[in-house]
């Protein structure tokens, strides 16, 4: 650990909070007040023309609202349909993303060989491509007689969904279907999973496979028992990046289904907040949307935090 | 052996490089770039198609109307965007610096606390920044309302987090020797910094600025969340609202402008990184990794 005393360097421990208060100040209004205001209009009160009343007081905090979207949620209302669908379009998304994600950032980490570099480059390049353009390119190809519209009813793909029930209709893959909103999150989002997963099976030690290959395992289970075990971390990381954003999305429903049907909890608080017609209901689903990542959260905070620590002290 | 313990011994490949990794890896790539790569080659088309390809041509590009250079909607749009890019740039570079000097060294009651707040953005999905900065624009300080000031700063709010971890992240490795050596040759604090510290910092404030300039450019949901007026329409939002409409190949070749601007601004930071920090790849490729 880099450990500086406050009267090292330059001057006194005041220059550095100094240094440090524009971006505290920043943070501070931009970041904890306007989350704190979330609450307020949350447990406020809204006039006869549903514009929030906010009280920002939390010793007059009016529960009402919130109390009426919960019981929405325990007496199966539309937020709980909304809610469930959410949370399965997410899960799925994110077992295939690992399916996926896996293998590729096995192969990158470990057998890439000299094309190591090359493949690191290309994984990284889906990042820094606007989210919306990658969503229009498969927009594109998806549409009535695009080019993979075409290619999906040549390799018998549509036969297969048609058949399967995951598309109502030949060609109508922008229709309304679940199942391209659950593919074009993970097309989305992967590139968010694999990173981290390649950096952690980049780190382990060689040498830990070679002594279970040693020891007489066959290449199978030394994965199994040495491999997969270490990279939990990386898994873990990956997973909770992919989460966070798409339990947050509301324009790749939007975009790629443009249907009611496939609403997630995104494209309800955006109906609410944005387009402006219940605030306060926005408001409430904003912060239990926030309650439940919470947990994903803290975890990937405490990860990162403890990382930057070992780092430290390496340096 | 059959045909098929053939192909699958081949796949496996139990003495060499496991095929079928290498194959899953390379479908992969493919998926994930090639539709992009199609979609830029659409903005080449001549005509007004967007699935069937008509030949080559610029005219979406530069041609005399509905073009990127010539549609008064378009040209705004990346101008807006573009604006706003440097603004966050000039905000949020400053402030991250400043900060993440400030939190290195101070260690005292608070700064934990603070350096969890300062990682928050990081992991907040943006739908909940980007409520609770339209609450506070239109609810708490009513009169400030929503635009181009509301969307730069909301930019600023979440590039701030990338660019403190980057440059902290130097500031560590750099470690404290080189300015306790300047002031033990009586260097004063001003100095220590300005002549110090600061030059040292400049491969991480360069790579910072990059990503928070390709940052704002790819936004979206903040600054929708943000924006106020068709004036303030940035690419990406226009990208969202045209594109289930019946757009012209002129939205592809926007997204083309955007996209090349990126990658222009980041492979320029790639390579003065080198040439400042000296060599080390590896380093560079954390840099452009720094999302996660």
């Amino acid at each position: 650990m880099v450990e500086v005393q406050g009267g090292l360097g330059l001057g006194s421990r005041w220059t550095w909070r100094a240094l440090a208060l524009p971006g505290v100040a920043w943070l501070t209004v931009f970041f904890l007040i306007a989350f704190y205001a979330v609450l307020c209009v949350a447990f406020g009160n809204q006039d006869s023309l549903s514009q929030p009343v906010p009280f920002w007081n939390p010793l007059d905090w009016n529960v009402g609202y919130f109390l009426s979207v919960m019981h929405d949620i325990f007496h199966n209302g539309p937020f709980l349909t909304v809610f469930i669908r959410t949370i399965v379009f997410v899960v799925i998304a994110m077992a295939l993303c690992l399916v996926v994600g896996y293998p590729v950032a096995y192969f990158a980490a470990r057998h890439a060989g000299r094309w190591k570099g090359l493949v690191l480059v290309l994984l990284i390049v889906p990042f820094w491509i606007n989210y919306l353009m990658r969503m229009l390119a498969w927009i594109n190809l998806l549409s009535p007689g695009g080019w993979g519209t075409r290619i999906l009813h040549g390799l018998g793909i549509e036969w297969i969904f048609l058949h399967l029930g995951l598309l109502s209709n030949p060609g109508g893959w922008l229709d309304g279907q679940q199942s391209t909103v659950i593919l074009a999150l993970v097309y989305g989002y992967i590139p968010f999973l694999i990173l981290p997963l390649f950096a952690a099976l980049d780190r382990i030690d060689q040498r830990q496979i070679e002594a279970a290959r040693d020891l007489g395992a066959s290449s199978f289970s030394a994965f199994l028992r040495v491999t997969l075990p270490l990279s939990v971390p990386g898994i873990l990381a990956g997973v909770v990046l992919v989460a966070l954003p798409m339990f947050g999305d509301y324009y790749t429903p939007d975009l790629v289904s443009a249907s009611t049907k496939t609403n997630m909890i995104g494209n309800q608080i955006d109906e609410f907040t944005r387009q402006g017609s219940e605030k306060v209901s926005g408001a409430v689903l904003t912060i239990l949307l926030s309650l439940l990542l919470l947990v994903l959260m803290a975890y990937y905070l405490r990860t990162t935090r403890r990382a930057g620590q070992e780092a430290g002290a390496e340096g | 052996m059959s045909v098929f313990r053939k192909a699958f011994y081949w796949l496996r490949n139990p003495w060499g490089k496991p095929r079928w990794l290498a194959i899953i890896t390379i479908l992969y790539i493919l998926w994930s770039i090639v539709p992009v790569a199609i979609a830029i080659l659409f903005a080449f088309n001549h005509g007004r198609s967007r699935t069937t390809w008509q030949g080559f041509s610029f005219e979406w590009f530069t041609g005399p109307t509905g073009s990127v250079l010539h549609d008064p909607d378009l040209q705004g749009a990346l101008k807006h965007t573009l604006f706003l890019a440097v603004i966050c740039v000039l905000l949020s570079v400053p402030l991250g610096v400043t900060l993440a000097l400030g939190l290195q060294r101070w260690r005292g009651p608070g700064s934990g606390t603070i350096n969890t707040v300062m990682l928050l953005p990081l992991v907040t999905p943006e739908i909940v920044m980007g409520v609770a900065l339209l609450i506070l624009f239109l609810d708490v300080f009513p009169g400030f309302g929503l635009g181009t000031r509301a969307q730069a700063i909301g930019q600023v709010t979440f590039t701030l987090s990338y660019v403190v971890v980057m440059v902290r992240g130097r500031l560590v490795s750099i470690g404290p020797e080189y300015e306790e050596a300047a002031a033990d040759l009586g260097a004063p604090p001003r100095d220590q910094l300005r002549r110090v510290l600061l030059p040292l910092l400049m491969p991480a404030i360069i790579a910072s600025a990059a990503v928070a300039f390709a940052l704002s450019i790819d936004d979206f949901v903040v600054t929708q969340y943000l924006s106020g007026d068709a004036s303030t329409t940035t690419v990406s939002m226009l990208l969202y609202a045209s594109a289930r409409g019946a757009p012209t190949p002129a939205l592809n070749a926007l997204a083309t402008v955007s996209l090349v601007i990126t990658f222009a601004t980041l492979g320029l930071a790639f390579f003065l990184y080198r040439k400042i920090a000296g060599g080390s790849g590896s380093d560079t490729a954390q840099v452009a990794a720094m999302e996660v």
